[in-house]
């Protein structure tokens, strides 16, 4: 909110704001929520000075180094690191091919309001437009709100192990992601340009692809990108559950106790995830000009 | 007068796409993805038979109470993690701001000695190798780590959601206190104000929307994380979801799902509300 | 051409933008449409571009009320209208030739439009459009690294690729330099004498309209003031057009952070918002 300080005579001072609660009923909140959740959490730092607390991790510290980087290990390893980029890019082109129909579909302007439908009857765009609106905005909500994790339990109950519940998993859960974001992208587009697209007589398919596709493809792209980094981070550590790739490898060498395969595979995890960002990041910049 | 089109620009756009073309097959083919099936017939049935067995959800009131306490204990997690994280985080992205330590607005026309240069520039260095192992490890690692540490429960949850996140946040943090206006910087400089007033009245100000909105947001992914790590024993929703898995309890397991779901909504939408609040 | 009856437009939230409007424009006839803001003049040229439909009154094109028209025929009928607006309201990430070839989408195939962006298929017809605006060598650059009075031109290209034969141009120089106006000006009436196609412009300037129009329509409270060649309008009848006129016609974008005239220079102090 601009105050007016205006320059008038030191008789008249600006009327400062009208004082609200809202601070003060958040930081109350907030402290309850803190002391709630201490509580709930057992939160006890002393945990760490008792029993084998410290002994463990001496244990686990002690076993990690040196890192286990004999070449046998190495090469056993290479398959689990390709299967993990492999599940996230398998799992990005299905969450692609899930997002954007969805997207497009939650997409107001798409559906049902603005330039592209001024001719429909009310009850046409009820039925042909908002009802699968809303119905496409509750999938990808649904799809977002449950984590990988859950989607990939279930999967692989459904489908038995691997990469492919893996795959699928990333592919829902994102595609809620990617749906969403693509439909926010595509909400925030000019409508100067289809305005003038619509008034020259393009068809509806003309004005999305000459108006709405050239503003937005550069942000879908962008965003897909970045979604692939999160991706590799997320297939590595399906293996946990059984969906293959590295994360399976890391739970192995954790139950058999051998802290320094886990240590290699850490510093392996690091260098993977860190070659994607670096890919991911320079695509990005090229495209955002 | 009439110029000629541009090759070399759509060269580039081919090649890239080429490129992409090649890695989805070669991982279609590695994952064993038969898009086939999928929409054919044998996993979809599979998967139509499995979820069948979900419904409808348990609602028995020991059910429900577990998954109440589950949810409360997830949120916990979430929150004390979070606030754990921006503890960590806060001081962490001070140390990897630049334009604090040696470049920028704040140093012109003052020449830091060698030594000096290269302590700052090193503990710099040092910050964002700290961030970026804090971050790069999963949350369920962590967890695994914390729950080794210190047994099983939600403690060891928000604590491995505090770290990784604020490995997360911190570097965020650090971005946004280095695209801050520089400008007002230089005002309060000129007043000849210390530089930690000017962090205080210049940077911090400026930044803060920005670093409020970003805590808030890594709140709503927290929340699913928070939810999983139980499955590794440390505690919340994710811990009796891998019970009731193991022991094929199918429509507890939906009961908890939803309870997930509900927790996962209420946070988004908190967030959001807080967000449009405080900025 | 244009024949419309006693206009009434009337918005959801109440504002009544037309109020009873008159007007008749025959083929080949240039038009200056002058008035104060808020006068109803853009809604004039939406009704008259088929964008909007009166809340009542008659429009009639070439003797056709335009109601009756189905779908097919309407946008048959709006690629014979096109439109010059003061955001030029270009896509600024694309290549100016993908622009300018956005004129020929009212009969152009999807299949035609799509192969285009990889191919442009009327390039040559692109590179004589600009030629005639005169920036012919900005035809593969990026649209958002031209000027305004450029884009500006750009989306006269655009026009006349699409080749209608009534021009309408909503305040068309009103953001572009002073100094370049009556450039734009000069370039809509010649090609609209050139080619005989019907020129309606709403102006801000009333000089630029006294100038280069034989006829000048004065708008206010959403009905026709008066209507008569230039050198029949007085200074009085002009002072009673404006009289009461308090704002600033040119719309202020708001300055949002990174994306006013100023770029990332605004951004908005801790404590203030614009």
């Amino acid at each position: 909110m601009a105050r007016a300080h205006s320059v008038a005579p030191a008789d008249r001072f600006p009327v400062s704001a009208r004082k609200s609660a809202f601070p003060y009923l958040l930081t109350g909140a907030l402290l309850i929520a803190f002391v709630g959740s201490l509580h709930v959490a057992q939160a006890d730092p002393r945990r760490f000075l008792e029993g084998d607390a410290l002994g463990n991790v001496l244990r686990f510290l002690r076993g990690s180094v040196p890192p286990q980087v004999s070449p046998q290990f190495l090469g056993l390893m290479l398959r689990p690191v390709l299967e993990t980029v492999q599940i996230s890019v398998m799992g990005m082109v299905i969450a692609v091919l899930t997002g954007l129909p969805l997207g497009l579909l939650a997409t107001s302007s798409l559906t049902w309001s603005g330039v592209l439908h001024e001719r429909r009857s009310r009850f046409g765009r009820w039925l042909g437009g908002f009802v699968p609106y809303a119905a496409a905005r509750g999938l990808l909500s649904i799809f977002r709100a449950i984590p990988e994790y859950v989607w990939a339990l279930v999967f692989v109950r459904a489908v038995g192990l691997g990469p492919f519940p893996g795959v699928l998993a990333i592919g829902v859960a994102y595609g809620g992601m990617l749906g969403k974001v693509y439909s926010e992208i595509l909400e925030g587009a000019n409508p100067r340009p289809l305005e003038a697209l619509h008034a020259g007589g393009a068809s509806r398919p003309g004005i999305v692809l000459y108006g709405l596709v050239p503003q937005a493809l550069p942000a879908f792209v962008s965003y897909t990108l970045y979604r692939w980094e999160c991706a590799i981070r997320a297939s590595a550590i399906l293996g946990f559950v059984g969906a293959g790739g590295l994360g399976q490898q890391i739970d192995l060498s954790m139950r058999m106790f051998q802290f320094d395969e886990v240590a290699t595979l850490l510093g392996i995890l690091f260098v993977v995830v860190g070659c994607v960002d670096f890919v991911s990041g320079r695509l990005r910049a090229r495209i955002i000009r | 007068m009439i110029p000629a089109p541009p090759r070399g620009q759509i060269r580039t756009a081919w090649l890239t796409l080429a490129g992409f073309t090649i890695l989805i097959a070669w991982s279609y083919r590695g994952t064993g993805v038969d898009l086939g099936s999928l929409l054919g017939g044998e996993a979809l049935r599979q998967m139509a038979a499995y979820v069948v067995r979900l419904f409808p959800p348990d609602l028995s009131p020991a059910t429900l109470r577990e998954a109440a306490v589950g949810a409360v204990e997830t949120f916990a997690i979430s929150f004390l993690g979070s606030l754990l994280a921006i503890c960590l985080a806060l001081p962490l992205s001070l140390l990897t701001t630049r334009t604090l330590l040696y470049q920028g607005i704040l140093y012109e026309g003052h020449t830091l000695s060698r030594a000096s240069l290269m302590f700052r520039v090193g503990v710099c260095v040092a910050g964002k190798a700290l961030l970026r192992v804090l971050r790069t490890i999963p949350e369920l690692l962590w967890a695994v780590i914390f729950v080794f540490m210190v047994g099983l429960g939600p403690f060891p949850g928000a604590l491995a959601l505090g770290f990784h996140t604020a490995g997360v946040l911190g570097k965020l943090f650090g971005e946004v206190l280095e695209d801050v206006d520089p400008r007002p910087l230089e005002a309060l400089q000129s007043t000849g104000a210390s530089r930690l007033r000017i962090l205080l009245y210049g940077m911090l100000p400026q930044a803060a929307p920005q670093l409020v909105s970003y805590a808030l947001y890594r709140w709503e992914v927290n929340i699913r994380a928070a939810a999983i790590l139980g499955l590794v024993g440390a505690g919340g929703l994710g811990q009796r979801i891998h019970v009731a898995i193991s022991l094929f309890l199918e429509r507890e397991l939906l009961t908890l799902i939803l309870a997930v779901y509900a927790m996962v909504t209420l946070v988004d939408a908190l967030s959001a509300y807080l967000r449009r609040r405080v900025i | 051409m244009y024949e419309l009856l006693d206009l009434r437009k009337v918005f959801n939230d109440g504002t009544a933008a037309l109020d009873g409007l008159t007007l008749t424009v025959g083929p080949g006839e240039q038009v200056a449409v002058v008035g104060p803001s808020g006068a109803g003049k853009t809604t004039l040229f939406r009704i008259m571009n088929l964008t909007l439909l009166p809340t009542s009154g008659i429009v009639r094109l070439d003797g056709i009320d335009v109601t009756r028209l189905s779908d097919v025929e309407l946008r048959q009928a709006r690629m014979r209208i096109g439109t010059i607006y003061q955001q030029h309201n270009l896509v600024g990430r694309l290549k100016v030739v993908h622009n300018v070839l956005a004129g020929h989408l009212g009969r152009w195939s999807t299949a035609v439009a799509l192969y285009s962006f990889l191919r442009p298929q009327d390039a040559n017809g692109a590179g004589r459009a600009l030629a005639q605006v005169g920036i012919p060598e900005k035809l593969y650059a990026r649209t958002d690294e031209l000027s305004g009075g450029q884009q500006q031109r750009v989306a006269i290209a655009r026009l006349l690729i699409q080749n209608p034969d009534i021009i309408l141009a909503d305040e068309p120089v009103s953001s572009v330099d002073p100094s370049l106006a009556s450039g734009i000006v000069a370039l809509l009436t010649e090609l609209s004498t050139g080619s005989r196609k019907t020129l309606l412009m709403n102006l801000h300037s009333v000089d630029l309209a006294l100038a280069y129009f034989p006829r000048i329509v004065g708008v206010r409270d959403g009905r026709v003031h008066f209507d008569l060649s230039p050198d029949k309008v007085t200074r009085a009848l002009l002072e009673g057009l404006y009289a009461g006129d308090q704002d600033e016609a040119t719309p202020r974008e708001p300055l949002r952070h990174g994306q006013g005239p100023f770029g990332g220079a605004c951004r908005p102090l801790p404590g203030f918002s614009t």
